[in-house]
């Protein structure tokens, strides 16, 4: 691979920038259980990465390290610059950094804008005094986020939906809903835990599109976990590959996909 | 035919997220303002007052106030009683201490203590859920009502233990004492539900109700999208217990006039106002309405009918009444967990087709 210290450019001509987020020698342990074990990656601003492994290779839990729901037993989570202390999730969404689950994780009760809008939380000014006599900046702050949050529902092709309660809505768009309150944060990195599983292939080929253009258009990082192959080569940039809680690869597509260790993680060793 | 959003068209985002989108509704909430404020006070009467508008509007604060806590921040609560108690007792130091200052104030007063004890007790939900933060606030409902007959202080020293409320008036008219007026009572706590109730729509269509939703329906996805649950969990317990402070204030002060804390704001009290939530349905305002506008006519209903009308004896109609409240409840909890609020809605989304069945 070629030298990334400045960034990079992408086959299709895409500007990646510097360092985003690196994680520096993360080893996460549950008792004896060792989860993730001395792992560093660096994430680039503008790229698409991919986080792959089989099942138990530690994946969620690294999402949920750099969205600050694990704490890493060693090792450091620097994010633009500087090392990260230690911060509930919450705090760490107010930094910049938005997910989605891979069990849909939508508030059910709640519709499709009011679960796109509850995404702009971290956005919003307005305190409980103003809101409780809906006066000065509460209502007014209302109508400007309602306006960016129907630019997020214009993109997703989700007008249709709009008032509905998202409990009643089908698997393929609760997926496309919750890629919209995630959205709706304005992130500067957007996880991504298995965004297409369950999918048909037409549901799968939309939310890829949403990845390419949320990316493109908004120029947004993105870190993706997914387990379907075809979708992870074609969409991503770099591709991390895990097993048993060790990194057994880094690098483009193409040199992941020949990589000795990684096909013998995924298709097995013979032993004779 | 009538009830359509067709033809009525929102240009901008105001006007799409206002309370009463259709316009049918728009007039049916001011006919009922004209009737609350233009009609009812000319006609009230102290059987009335006392026995159907006053408790509904009291228990109407009380539903909204435990409506937002346990229906949209989904924190369950058997302690309404109890808050209820601070805030009779809150709103009798103050009445005893500052005699001179307007009643108004210490209602107020009153459910902003409430709100403080109310965050006291809402520490526990930080670490516990469910059945468990149910048991928690169960041990603050009977902690308070242990503590307002314990300590003297409370109820001024005064030998039968009860609190008794002082005359008070409000503009020259007795809002307080034997001398109050059907309508003078009646006005003030309708004037009590009309703001409070705005407010609580208020904060429920805003930031704030969206985080506590939020955290009912997923806690850990409302963490990770920027949600303080700290903030939003304590917020909810502090408008709640400030809504229940108010409610209790209003039913010593106004309603009872005197009280025993034990025989007013028991455990029976707490259930209660569970059940006009329950009723009425979680996490909705209207529903809060319905829930107390069942629970407190229903028994002047029976009690019309079976006593008045087939002549029963009183206690046979009392026992029934009980019976069929559980009966009622049981009924909900199976067939429309989200109560008559959602029978409500779904009768709304037939009408707009109607006459069309889709």
């Amino acid at each position: 691979m070629k030298d990334i210290a400045e960034g990079y450019v992408t086959a299709d001509g895409r500007k990646i920038g510097g360092t985003l987020m690196e994680m520096k020698n993360i080893t996460l342990r549950f008792g004896g259980v060792v989860a993730i074990k001395d792992i560093s990656f660096d994430i680039r601003e503008g790229e698409i990465r991919a986080i792959i492994g089989p099942n138990g290779a530690g994946k969620s839990s690294m999402l949920n390290v750099i969205s600050g729901f694990y704490v890493p037993t060693e090792g450091e989570v620097w994010f633009r610059g500087e090392p990260r202390p230690q911060m509930r999730p919450y705090q760490v969404a107010r930094q910049g950094i938005a997910r989605t689950f891979q069990n849909i994780a939508l508030f059910k009760g709640m519709s499709t804008l009011d679960n796109i809008m509850t995404g702009r939380m971290t956005l919003m000014e307005s305190n409980m005094a103003q809101q409780a006599f809906w006066w000065g900046r509460a209502q007014k702050e209302e109508s400007e986020h309602r306006e960016k949050v129907e630019k997020i529902i214009d993109f997703l092709e989700i007008q249709a939906i709009r008032k509905t309660p998202v409990g009643r809505l089908p698997y393929g768009l609760q997926k496309r809903v919750e890629l919209g309150r995630a959205l709706a944060a304005e992130p500067k990195l957007l996880l991504l835990d298995e965004p297409m599983a369950g999918m048909n292939v037409e549901e799968k080929e939309d939310m890829s599109r949403f990845i390419l253009d949320v990316n493109d258009e908004f120029g947004t990082t993105i870190a993706l976990i997914e387990h379907d192959m075809g979708v992870v080569m074609d969409l991503s940039d770099r591709v991390v590959v895990m097993d048993y809680g060790k990194k057994i690869g880094d690098g483009t597509p193409d040199e992941v996909r020949n990589n000795q260790d990684v096909i013998d993680a995924y298709l097995g060793v013979s032993h004779d | 035919m009538f009830y359509r959003e067709a033809g009525d068209f929102k240009t901008s985002y105001v006007n799409d997220s206002q309370t009463f989108p259709i316009q049918f509704d728009r007039w049916r909430y001011y006919a009922v303002l004209f009737v609350a404020l233009g009609i009812v006070p000319f006609v009230i009467n102290d059987y009335w007052a006392s026995a159907v508008f006053v408790p509904f509007l009291i228990y109407s604060i009380a539903a909204i106030g435990l409506n937002i806590l346990t229906g949209y921040c989904g924190q369950v609560s058997l302690g309404t009683g109890g808050f209820m108690a601070v805030g009779a007792y809150a709103v009798y130091k103050l009445m005893t201490a500052f005699p001179e200052v307007n009643i108004i104030f210490h209602v107020l007063g009153a459910g902003i203590i409430t709100a403080g004890v109310g965050v006291l007790f809402g520490l526990p939900s930080l670490r516990i859920k469910g059945f468990y933060l149910a048991v928690a606030t169960l041990a603050a409902q009977f902690f308070l009502v242990w503590l307002f007959n314990k300590v003297p202080w409370f109820y001024n020293y005064s030998a039968s233990g009860q609190i008794s409320a002082p005359e008070r008036t409000l503009a020259g008219i007795a809002l307080t004492g034997p001398e109050a007026s059907a309508t003078a009572k009646y006005l003030v706590c309708l004037g009590f539900v009309f703001v409070l109730a705005w407010l609580a729509r208020n904060l429920t269509r805003g930031t704030v109700g969206r985080s506590w939703m939020a955290i009912r329906d997923m806690d850990i996805a409302a963490e990770i999208i920027g949600v303080n649950p700290l903030r939003a969990k304590l917020t909810a317990f502090a408008v709640s217990s400030f809504f229940i402070g108010i409610a209790g204030a209003l039913f010593f002060a106004v309603y009872l006039g005197a009280v025993e804390v034990g025989e007013a704001f028991g455990i029976n009290k707490s259930f209660l106002v569970l059940f006009m939530v329950i009723i009425g349905g979680l996490g909705s305002i209207f529903g809060s309405f319905a829930g107390a506008a069942f629970l407190v006519l229903l028994p002047v209903f029976l009690k019309n009918v079976l006593v008045g009308g087939l002549g029963w004896p009183t206690d046979l109609a009392a026992h029934l009444e009980l019976m069929i409240v559980g009966g009622l409840i049981v009924f909900f909890l199976i067939a429309e967990p989200h109560g008559l609020a959602q029978l409500w809605r779904l009768a709304k989304e037939k009408l707009r087709l109607w006459p069309f069945p889709h």
